[in-house]
């Protein structure tokens, strides 16, 4: 048993056993949804209703319906993809650089966390076949024998790049993901008492023993899959990077971007992470599991991050003059004063000045204001693409070609759609799925727990 | 237990210090290049090198009490030590930059007044644009503040890390972690902003992003292969017997992880300016592509593939042998590293020779003399330490 020092606080409230662990985070796959649950499904299936007809109308009509122009190409497709890219960066960082870092806290958390990350790589998957106007050729983005004719991918583009990236990172956190989740469904299992559910689960668990030896290959395949995650972390949104950063156009193409958007990934997917469990920790009970002082780690990675995130703002900025370059130059100075300077500032208010608040102890301890935090951190990183993004484009070479971009009703509902699908995958989560991963949470009972925790200091 | 500087030791560092100061006799005597830039590049790419080490275990220890981290308690008189040649790194330094105010070296090209007089044959637009900036009493108020608050932290840091071992308690510990947000948040934007001054600026007309982050990288990454090496010596000549295999193993992960991360901003700035090939960029890879194509491509080699390929298995980062080799190589090829961001903007070609050996030996000695002097001021393991025991018992 690893020794635990005296001075840091405990991460099981209360008078916890083994069995009580299992109770809790079986109560609500058990049990009946209540009323805020039924309310709040509706809401974001109703929203989900809304995307899924928009998405219809765009594919039976054409992508001419969104607002997109001959000067600004890309707007808020682009945005929301990579929006939703950066969500789901926290759950991989939560369950595998959190685990190399051999961070205890990181067990109430990760499971939500993990599945918030494949729910967002599948809504930010949604945007690039959608843009594609005729989806059902979708297949074409990868790199398919010629068979199919003179088409063929381009290695050269970023694009394809991502591809790859994207991919492989959902197909890995996905593994992650379901082989933590085997050990649980296996409790699940032998504890249920109905026949179909206790079916399924069955199933699910893979016929999982429980053995000393399943044990131990478990928690070897956590350390690979960990390993082979880190550096997923970093290249999927490096690769998104390049995306813009590859090019010549100036706003897109500096060499700062890989670090600075994995960075402001990870910030964003921290915000979603309380934005979400702040409110799932309330309606299931979880408090004695998911702690202020969780909470408080979590407001440390979004002060961290933002903080990263605001020097990479104030560095592009300061060489953007530093170069000498007009180009370069013009294209900050519009972004900052131009008619688009009203989402810049929204993007640096929110992004940079309000998570300073977070160093004082009392703010970052607060549900409420962390509450309110994550939402703002969520629309700063959202207008922290679309700054980049069009503000980049609307104002090109070429001045005859200015212009502004105005969303239409079918962009706006497309996004807003993603959202619906996005929470309504999280809340049959939520129903269905053990959040907490209980039986890894056993494992720090007897070092962190509180009451083992006051017992070891009288002793 | 005490630290005993072995007299072997210290003959040994003196001959290294005496070889580096017959190499800067002969060495400047010798140097046919204008204003003996390459002695003075020397200098720096040394001075800057063995300073960064310091820097880096400075962060490196900040980076301990931000995170609440224990496993490198142990270790922990061995990081402070490293930190304490931080005073002599920034008097080298300064004294390299007075030498550029006074004129003995052309290797910043904007310290010379021609270029911003629109009337003079030197007169350069481009530098004169960033005269707002890059300026003599501008440059050297920032130099002395990053200089000054580094050397106050890693003072600071010493000074209440002898204090915790005679009072105890946790009131030291919690002092310390608040210090160490303030040091992280000067540091996060004075990295950047010194690498810029110092190092960018040598390249004055050309401009990347992503520069501060990489020096950092590279700083890190130094100063980690360093406490290896350092921890091993001092571990196997009994000096640390509460450091074990754990412990081990968790500072050759910091290797082997920091080397990714350089190796991570290394290609990231590369790739975007070698695919983007716009001119005003890409004449930085240009020069060191033609001049110094083997070792340019060769240190990212060195750097990034070895450590890869040798430290991925769990059991070599707990194999001494290895750690010190992959540590040595790489060791090397960092001080090449900061080798590459010197001399192709000072002397557009290569010059490798006794000089630049010598130079390097010297150092080492000097540094090595001051940080194992530093390690006899203080018993090798802290006391009362918060997280002390939970660190004697790592078990991984």
């Amino acid at each position: 048993m690893q020794q635990e020092a005296a001075i840091r606080e405990p991460l099981i409230l209360g008078e916890k056993t083994y069995g009580q662990i299992t109770d809790d985070v079986m109560a609500p796959v058990v049990g009946k949804a209540n009323r805020s649950w039924w309310i709040v499904f509706g809401i974001s299936a109703v929203m989900a209703l809304w995307g899924i007809g928009c998405i219809l109308y765009l594919l039976g009509t054409g992508v001419g319906t969104w607002g997109l122009n001959k000067t600004v190409g890309w707007a808020w497709d682009i945005t929301n993809f990579v929006w939703w890219v950066g969500i789901g960066h926290a759950g991989t960082l939560i369950s595998a650089v959190l685990l190399l870092f051999r961070q205890k806290w990181r067990m109430a958390i990760n499971r939500s966390a993990e599945a918030m990350t494949i729910f967002a790589v599948m809504m930010a998957a949604v945007w690039p076949g959608i843009h594609m106007g005729r989806i059902w050729l979708a297949y074409f983005v990868f790199p398919l024998p010629n068979q199919f004719g003179s088409l063929w991918v381009n290695f050269n583009s970023p694009l394809l790049w991502d591809v790859f990236a994207i991919s492989t990172y959902f197909s890995v956190s996905l593994v992650f993901w379901y082989i933590g989740l085997i050990p649980d469904f296996a409790t699940i299992r032998d504890k249920v008492t109905q026949a179909v559910p206790k079916k399924v689960y069955s199933l699910l668990s893979f016929g999982w023993s429980g053995n000393a030896k399943a044990w131990n290959r478990f928690e070897e395949i956590s350390l690979v899959l960990a390993g082979l995650a880190t550096p997923l972390v970093f290249s999927v949104h490096s690769i998104v990077s390049m995306d813009f950063a590859t090019s010549v156009i100036p706003g897109w193409h500096t060499t700062i971007f890989p670090p600075y958007f994995v960075s402001g990934a990870v910030f964003s997917g921290f915000a979603m992470v309380q934005t979400l469990l702040i409110i799932m920790r309330k309606v299931m009970n979880m408090e004695d599991y998911i702690t202020i002082k969780h909470i408080e780690y979590m407001n440390i990675v979004i002060i961290v991050t933002g903080s990263i995130v605001g020097v990479a703002y104030l560095t592009e900025l300061f060489i953007s003059w530093y170069s000498g370059v007009e180009y370069e130059s013009y294209a900050f100075l519009n972004r900052a004063t131009g008619p688009y300077a009203w989402s810049y500032w929204i993007m640096m208010t929110c992004n940079v000045i309000s998570p300073q608040l977070f160093w004082f102890k009392k703010l970052r301890t607060n549900i409420m204001f962390t509450f309110f935090m994550s939402i703002i951190v969520n629309i700063g990183m959202w207008f922290e693409r679309f700054v980049i993004i069009v503000t980049s484009l609307h104002r090109d070479y070429l001045p005859s070609s200015w212009t502004m971009f105005h969303p239409t009703f079918v962009d706006i509902g497309c996004f807003i759609g993603t959202i619906g699908i996005f929470f309504v995958l999280f809340l049959l989560f939520a129903r269905f799925f053990p959040v907490l991963p209980l039986n890894e949470l056993k494992t720090i009972l007897k070092s962190s727990g509180e009451q083992y925790k006051k017992h070891n200091q009288e002793h | 237990m005490d630290f005993i500087f072995s007299k072997r030791a210290k003959i040994t560092f003196s001959i290294l210090m005496l070889i580096g100061v017959i190499a800067m006799i002969f060495g400047f005597m010798n140097d046919q290049t204008d204003h003996h830039n390459r002695f003075w590049a020397n200098i720096f790419i040394n001075g800057f090198f063995f300073f960064a080490i310091s820097l880096g275990a400075l962060f490196f220890l900040a980076l301990q009490y931000a995170t609440e981290a224990s496993y490198m308690v142990v270790v922990k008189r061995v990081i402070e030590g490293t930190s304490q040649f931080i005073y002599i790194g920034a008097a080298i330094l300064i004294v390299f930059f007075l030498a550029g105010t006074f004129h003995w070296h052309h290797i910043y090209h904007w310290m010379d007044p021609e270029v911003y007089n629109p009337d003079s044959d030197h007169y350069d637009a481009i530098i004169a644009g960033k005269a707002a900036y890059l300026n003599q009493p501008f440059f050297w108020i920032r130099t002395l503040a990053y200089l000054g608050v580094w050397c106050y932290f890693a003072y600071l840091f010493r000074k209440r890390s002898l204090m915790e071992d005679e009072l105890g308690g946790t009131k030291t510990h919690f002092k310390n972690i608040t210090s160490a947000a303030i040091f992280l948040v000067f540091f996060a934007f004075t990295s950047s902003t010194a690498s810029w001054d110092w190092i960018m600026s040598i390249d004055t007309h050309w401009f990347s992003t992503l520069f501060g982050w990489y020096v950092f990288s590279g700083i890190w990454v130094s100063a980690m292969i360093f406490l290896v090496l350092v921890t091993i010596y001092l571990k196997g000549k009994g000096f640390l017997p509460a450091v074990n295999k754990s412990h081990i193993h968790d500072l050759g992960k910091w290797m082997f992880a920091i080397s990714f991360l350089w190796s991570y901003l290394w290609f990231s700035q590369f790739e975007l300016i070698w695919y983007s090939n716009i001119p005003e960029e890409v004449t930085y890879y240009i020069t060191r592509i033609e001049h110094f194509k083997w070792l340019f491509f060769g240190i990212f080699f060195m750097n990034f593939v070895f450590p890869m390929v040798i430290l991925m298995a769990r059991d070599a980062k707990r194999t001494i042998g290895y750690l010190i080799v992959v540590g040595l190589i790489i060791f090397v090829g960092h001080w090449f590293d900061v080798y590459l961001m010197v001399v192709p903007g000072t002397l557009g070609e290569l010059h490798f020779g006794f000089m630049e050996i010598g130079m390097f030996l010297g150092f080492l000695g000097l540094f090595l003399y001051v940080v194992f002097n530093a390690f006899t001021k203080a018993p090798m393991m802290v006391k009362n330490h918060p997280y002390l025991e939970e660190s004697k018992h790592l078990h991984i």
